[in-house]
């Protein structure tokens, strides 16, 4: 509780408050993403049906479901980095294209699972890099380097290395750091925790809720675990080989199921631990 | 950032500097007031001790003169003389009849003089020796049967004769010769030439075939059969030069005209022998000659061997240093654009491919008619051989850089541009300097065969070495070049540890 508080701190210093104006217009729209219609195949093979999908701002939205459904597909739709097929995505109230993505970029940060940290830059150049490209003032560079450091619990020694001799959790943290530098209103990750070992896993899963919700920024997660789902999310989105079967909170989706896919999908990883439960009984 | 593998891109500007000095350095002394006037001459000694003479006349008569040395065959001199590469250069009236006019008729001088008339041309006075194939025999035994002409060789059907193979297999050869002469002689071999002198030398053989100014019809004591029916071509030994010259310089052809009628086969024979078996300079040969037939006292620039190396140094560093950083500028941003689209990539890839298929030899001829000879040519040569594997390597470094990564880069928002500059382009730093150091080392090697089209460099001592048979002047270009193929390897070893330590390139770990 006490690290937690400290994070607070952390948090109310690096939050660069958006002008007063602007962020009622935004909470009157509500709508930070609007993806409609929007749709993506692979060599005629559809990875996404016609999807519409609404995230509102300061949410925490996480996509789920099994391997090949479409979710990874979804968030990389949002970033620009694949190009739907048909449907517009738009952010902020502005459809995007292709004059307009390299800015909205600017205004999301986008964390995959291995971190996809250069390896040529010390860790400080990969966060720093775009904050430099842009010619942000030194000392604000500085200064939020040094703010993201506490939040993310780094020590700044560690700023020096190669991101070859960090810890896969560091790798992470790095990650985020570099995501939440130039202090995005949308923040995009992909599956950010999938390749770490279970212990730091959990750590980092308490850290992450804790720095999400200290910051107030709409979230959207790709996950495959249904756990972390409901650790994380205030609406999670279940997709199914390229459409969304239900989207609701954990609750909902467990009481009232759209069909039966949705209950065998959270059975299924329930399952275990219910398992442990009646041995533990 | 500000770690120096961020700043590749601006390497190659420097070296670019730096190689611009040197061909300067390399070009210097053609400015100069003086008439300037190029002499050519072919890869075999007779020729590079004419072409000195003219050299050396030219220089006498107040001209800005130079010779460039044994500078390929036939067609290389006529291209070069007529594109005014060079001004002058030996040759002979048959060469001109049998090989250049192929296809014209040309009978007499004077239909000769017409027919150069006509490409610009003109043809100075004979200067007084036939370079054609003859009947050779030592001189004693040649006495001993009472021999003088062809025609005498009917009388003694047992004579046992050698033929250098290309004689013996020719229509206008031995073949041509039997029938014209009706020769009765029936023990006829074929052999390597320099195999039919010994033959001769030992008493194996008692004739074989040779040119008339050979070296070593002095050095064996041998003596040329008169070809009294006359069988074979004449190859007077003229000197062929730009009609231009005459406005531009008249002292310098009157000077040439000097020559006409001085020098006898005997004499041509002698200086061939000075060169090819006493090891004399051609330079100090033909001053000799000069000083004693015409009283001309040459200025002979003392070349040491050190100031010859340093020349050939220069001139491969120009030809190497210039083809290379040349390809580096073109074949990086080619890898790129083929890293960007398929359908580019599969294009520039076969293209670059096609030529590096292109025998090395075959392509520095194939620049001659678009580029003349010398550097330039070779150097384009050389630019085109070096394309591919930088092309490939840098295609492959693009490629090879894992998606998360590239990707990565895009989700920040970094435009296309500095998406390569910051990221791609230092990740395939590694891949794209392999593939500058595998062209440099086949650069440097296919180099030496650019002094074939007069361009210099090592392969110009190699090419002298060969003519003369001398191993230690071919190692003084085969050594050098070897070395510097070893200093560039090491060199980029260098670079490569300075730009890239270990940390930042495992792409593993990202």
């Amino acid at each position: 509780m006490v690290a937690l508080a400290s994070i607070g701190d952390g948090l109310s210093r690096c939050l660069t408050t958006p002008p007063v104006e602007a962020t009622a217009a935004f909470q009157q729209n509500a709508a930070m993403l609007h993806l409609r219609d929007i749709s993506k195949s692979y060599d005629g093979q559809p990875a996404l049906s016609p999807t519409d999908l609404h995230i509102a701002s300061g949410s925490t939205t996480v996509l789920i479901g099994p391997s090949g459904c479409g979710k990874s597909t979804l968030l990389r739709l949002i970033v620009g980095l694949v190009r739907p097929d048909s449907g517009t995505v738009t952010f902020r109230g502005e459809p995007m294209s292709a004059q307009n993505i390299l800015l909205a970029r600017q205004r999301m940060g986008y964390v995959i699972q291995e971190g996809g940290l250069f390896p040529h830059m010390r860790v400080r150049d990969n966060v720093i890099l775009m904050a430099r490209y842009l010619r942000r003032d030194t000392g604000w560079i500085e200064a939020r380097l040094e703010e993201l450091t506490d939040l993310v619990h780094l020590s700044m020694h560690l700023m020096d290395r190669y991101p070859s001799e960090l810890s896969g959790g560091q790798r992470q943290r790095v990650s985020l750091m570099r995501a939440l530098m130039l202090d995005p209103e949308l923040l995009l990750l992909d599956e950010p925790l999938g390749a770490l070992d279970p212990m730091i896993r959990y750590q980092l899963q308490q850290e992450l809720r804790a720095i999400f919700a200290g910051l107030g920024k709409t979230v959207v997660m790709v996950t495959h675990d249904i756990a972390e789902a409901a650790f994380f999310a205030d609406k999670l989105v279940l997709l199914r080989s390229g459409r969304i079967v239900q989207q609701g909170s954990i609750a909902e989706l467990a009481r009232s199921p759209a069909d039966s896919f949705v209950t065998e999908f959270i059975n299924a990883q329930r399952g275990p631990f219910e398992a442990l439960g009646e041995v533990l009984a | 950032m500000n770690s120096a593998h961020l700043a590749w891109p601006c390497r190659p500007g420097h070296a670019v500097v730096a190689v611009v000095l040197v061909l300067v350095s390399f070009c210097q002394g053609v400015a100069s007031g003086a008439e300037q006037v190029s002499i050519g001459s072919k890869s075999f000694t007779e020729s590079v001790v004419l072409g000195e003479m003219l050299h050396l006349l030219a220089a006498d008569a107040g001209a800005q003169a130079d010779h460039l040395r044994q500078m390929g065959g036939t067609r290389i001199l006529w291209e070069a003389l007529l594109s005014g590469e060079i001004d002058a250069y030996p040759e002979y009236t048959g060469t001109l009849i049998q090989e250049i006019l192929k296809g014209q008729v040309v009978d007499g001088k004077d239909e000769l003089r017409e027919a150069l008339a006509v490409h610009g041309l003109r043809m100075g006075p004979e200067l007084g020796f036939n370079n054609s194939y003859a009947i050779g025999m030592r001189r004693e035994r040649a006495a001993q049967l009472g021999l003088r002409d062809i025609s005498d060789l009917r009388e003694l059907p047992d004579l046992a004769l050698g033929f250098g193979n290309e004689f013996l297999d020719r229509a206008d050869g031995w073949r041509g010769l039997q029938q014209h002469y009706s020769l009765p002689q029936a023990d006829v071999r074929g052999m390597d030439h320099d195999l039919a002198y010994r033959g001769l030398a030992s008493g194996a053989l008692d004739a074989t075939d040779l040119y008339t100014t050979d070296a070593e019809i002095a050095f064996y004591g041998l003596v040329a059969l008169a070809d009294d029916r006359d069988y074979f071509p004449t190859y007077q030994a003229v000197i062929l030069y730009r009609a231009d010259l005459q406005d531009r310089s008249p002292e310098v052809v009157t000077a040439f005209s000097r020559l006409a009628g001085r020098i006898d086969a005997a004499a041509m024979s002698a200086m061939n022998a000075r060169v090819k078996l006493e090891g004399v300079a051609e330079s100090r040969v033909a001053a000799d000659f000069l000083a004693a037939e015409l009283d001309v006292q040459a200025q002979l620039v003392g070349r040491s061997a050190w100031a010859g190396f340093w020349r050939n140094t220069r001139e491969h560093l120009a030809l190497v240093g210039i083809s290379l950083s040349a390809a580096i500028l073109f074949a990086v941003p080619l890898g790129v654009a083929a890293s960007r689209s398929q359908a580019a990539g599969r294009l520039i890839l076969s293209v670059a491919g096609i030529l590096q298929t292109i025998p090395s030899l075959a392509l520095f001829v194939f620049m001659i008619p678009l580029l003349g000879i010398g550097g330039p040519p070779a150097i384009a040569a050389l630019f085109l051989y070096s394309l591919l594997p930088i092309v490939q390597n840098t295609h492959a470094g693009l490629e090879d850089i894992p998606s998360p990564i590239v990707e990565s880069a895009a989700a920040l928002g970094l435009p296309g541009r500095a998406r390569l500059r910051l990221v791609e382009l230092p990740l395939a730093t590694r891949s794209i300097l392999a593939g500058i150091k595998t062209s440099a080392v086949i650069n440097v090697g296919t180099a030496t065969l650019a002094a074939l089209i007069g361009a210099g460099g090592y392969g110009q001592p190699i090419l002298t070495g060969i003519r003369l048979a001398d191993t230690g002047l071919i190692l003084q270009g085969a050594v050098p070049a070897a070395a510097l193929a070893l200093i560039v390897q090491g060199g980029f070893g260098v670079i490569e540890r300075r730009l890239l330590p270990a940390a930042a390139m495992d792409t593993k770990a990202g």
